[in-house]
């Protein structure tokens, strides 16, 4: 017997005030863990490249369309070393609940922009740029729906319409890409500019974004604001950012995906620290007159003080780390079926440090009160009233 | 006034409280020597003292003045660290409520003070068993307070004081709460430990019989010791 096990006898005297606890803390760092992971899966991609990369969209609205011109155009900018353009697809295999994140883009100017993101073997690469109905589709997506390479599918657009009167586009697979380092999404697939455009039935000649890289970045805020200026007082005005920024803006869509997180975090946090502080207090002040006893037989102020502090660390971390391995098995099992919209869905490195972190000041701040209510306890007084 | 064989000495011990405008005084210039393998039993009524007296003893309580002076050195004035560290090495507490862990098995609760101690495990383990020997407690090491009777519980919790071997027991009315079977048995104990391991035991009673055990009566009365001479 030590110090270690009087701190898990105590914390355990009540099991099930013990464990309704452990659960409130559990709840907390379940909803932490669960959002956090959300969190990482909005903002993955946005690598150090994004910070470099510019996006031109229109000044309305992302999803307003781009007269095709603009291209050519953003090209001559002095400064720009390739542009490439694109467009939402908006497309669903099969059913429309099976959402594939699509677009169609100038593969050239494209690839030459995603070095590090689409990684083709040569083979496949040169099939692409020849095949007018050739796509690419990354490897998180070609698993999700069985697709390889020379298979033909038909991809149905909810935002176009075909000249043929249908909403599909029959389109062979002509490679599987996969991103460098493992860290980029690998989930949406990528058809030809050319030959979505020509068999339109509306909108043609238009694109959504251009991507650009310029030379140098340090001519990247020189760049935005002479093509912004470009195009100032047209029918069609146009906002240039870093890719970052935009993504950020795009992300913002879903709601301010870090404000509710730190709300609802927040307000989890909030709850328990008042739950389990008082608790605390409530059950240290029910062993007075052991903790009596204890300082009777020689025990410091110092060490019940510790001893308190012990308890209510352990509780926090028993609670916390149990909470987080759900959150981390909750996103596991989540990720398989969300892979379509949201990849890399798990915790970070710094979600698992943030938690560790959470779960240390909570157990000291609800255990701060009645650690030093028990050093406080005189021995004389607390043997004294029977 | 140095004596070899004492123990304890009290000198000019005074013991006051204040009660809103009022102070009353417990003790007023108390003194007293107590020898090395005593056995003291005060007695007085409710409210004469008693507790206060094995609290200053005890080093749990100081003294509103005086001294209590303990193997030649002063007690009263040592901080509450150092007084914890002495409770621990020199003195045993037997409670008239037991005060034993409700949470821990006998062992264990009779191991608490070793826990003070530098002695390794299995070093714990054997005082342990020796302390629940002397008590005659061994076959109930592992059952908890709340499946003892009250005899039991004091047997484990007079191991309890003994297992550090301390030089004084403070019991303040061990036997108040037994039957007067269970309260002989329990006394027998205290005197056997007296007798046969020179331990000096300081208990406060107020059953005559239970006083009886002890070598000496004190009674405490309005702030003074009486010595009674044994029958
Ligand atoms: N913390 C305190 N504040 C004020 N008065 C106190 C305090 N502690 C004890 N007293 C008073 O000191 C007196 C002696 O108390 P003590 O507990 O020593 O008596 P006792 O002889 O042990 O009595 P009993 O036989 O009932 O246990 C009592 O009048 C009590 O009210
Ligand atoms: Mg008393």
């Amino acid at each position: 017997m030590n110090d270690a096990t009087l701190i898990r006898k105590n914390l355990f005297r009540k099991r099930l005030r013990a464990i309704l606890l452990m659960v409130s803390i559990l709840v907390a760092f379940l909803i932490f863990g669960v959002l956090g992971a959300l969190q990482n899966a909005f903002t993955a991609g946005t690598g150090t490249a994004a910070q470099e990369r510019l996006v031109t969209v229109n000044r309305i609205n992302f999803t307003v369309a781009l007269p095709y011109a603009y291209w050519g155009r953003i090209q001559q900018v002095e400064g720009v070393r390739n542009a490439a353009p694109a467009s939402w697809f908006g497309g669903y295999y099969q059913e429309p609940q099976n959402f594939v994140q699509s677009f169609a883009v100038d593969p050239e100017t494209y690839l030459e922009a995603y070095p590090n993101e689409i990684v083709l073997p040569p083979e496949e690469r040169a099939a692409w740029l020849e095949g007018r109905t050739c796509a690419i589709v990354g490897r998180a997506l070609a698993t999700q729906y069985g697709w390889s390479t020379g298979d033909r599918i038909p991809l149905m657009s909810n935002i176009w319409q075909n000249t043929d009167g249908s909403q599909a586009w029959e389109l062979d697979i002509c490679g599987v890409f996969d991103d460098t380092e493992g860290t980029y999404p690998t989930n949406y697939l990528m058809l030809h500019y050319e030959y979505f455009n020509e068999s339109l039935a509306f909108g043609r000649d238009s694109f959504h974004w251009i991507t650009i890289n310029t030379t140098d970045p340090a001519l990247n805020d020189q760049v935005s604001q002479e093509i912004d200026a470009l195009f100032a007082n047209s029918s069609a005005e146009t906002s240039t950012t870093t890719e970052a920024a935009f993504n950020e803006a795009f992300m913002e869509q879903f709601g301010n995906i870090g404000l509710i997180l730190t709300w609802v975090i927040g307000a989890a946090f909030a709850t328990i620290l008042m739950i389990v502080g008082t608790t605390m207090v409530m059950a240290v002040n029910e062993r007075t007159r052991e903790i009596a006893v204890l300082k009777t037989l020689g025990f410091t102020a110092p060490r019940i003080f510790r001893m308190v502090l012990w308890e209510s660390l352990l509780l926090s971390f028993l609670g916390g780390l149990i909470g987080l391995g759900l959150a981390s098995l909750a996103a596991a099992a989540a990720s398989g079926a969300l892979a379509g919209f949201l990849p890399s869905f798990g915790l970070s490195l710094t979600n698992v440090v943030t938690a560790l972190v959470l779960m240390a000041a909570l157990g000291i701040v609800t255990g701060l009160l009645p650690a030093y209510n028990a050093m406080q306890v005189r021995i004389s007084e607390a043997l004294g009233k029977i | 006034m140095t004596d070899a064989s004492a123990l304890y000495q009290l000198k000019g011990l005074s013991k006051r409280y204040t009660r809103g405008k009022e102070t009353v005084a417990i003790f007023d210039g108390l003194d007293m020597t107590i020898s090395q393998g005593d056995f003291i039993a005060i007695m007085g009524p409710s409210g004469s003292g008693k507790t206060t007296l094995l609290n200053l003893l005890g080093g749990i309580d100081k003294p509103s003045s005086g001294e209590v002076v303990f193997e030649g050195q002063r007690i009263d004035n040592l901080s509450q660290g150092r007084l914890a560290k002495w409770r621990a090495k020199n003195a045993g507490f037997i409670f008239q409520f037991y005060n034993l862990m409700p949470t821990l098995s006998a062992a264990q609760n009779v191991e608490l003070p070793l826990l003070l101690t530098s002695l390794s495990g299995k070093a714990r383990k054997e005082r342990v068993k020796t302390a629940l020997d002397i008590v005659g407690m061994v076959d109930r090491a592992g059952h908890r307070p709340g499946q003892l009777s009250g005899g039991q519980q004091q047997r484990v919790a007079i191991a309890r004081a003994i297992v550090a071997d301390p030089k004084v027991l403070l019991a303040d009315e061990p036997t108040g709460d037994l039957d007067r079977t269970t309260a002989d048995e329990i006394l027998q104990t205290l005197q056997l430990l007296n007798k046969e391991l020179g331990k000096t035991i300081i208990m406060v009673t107020h059953d005559p019989e239970a006083a009886s055990y002890a070598a000496r009566e004190l009674h405490l009365n309005k702030g003074r010791f009486e010595e009674k001479g044994k029958a």
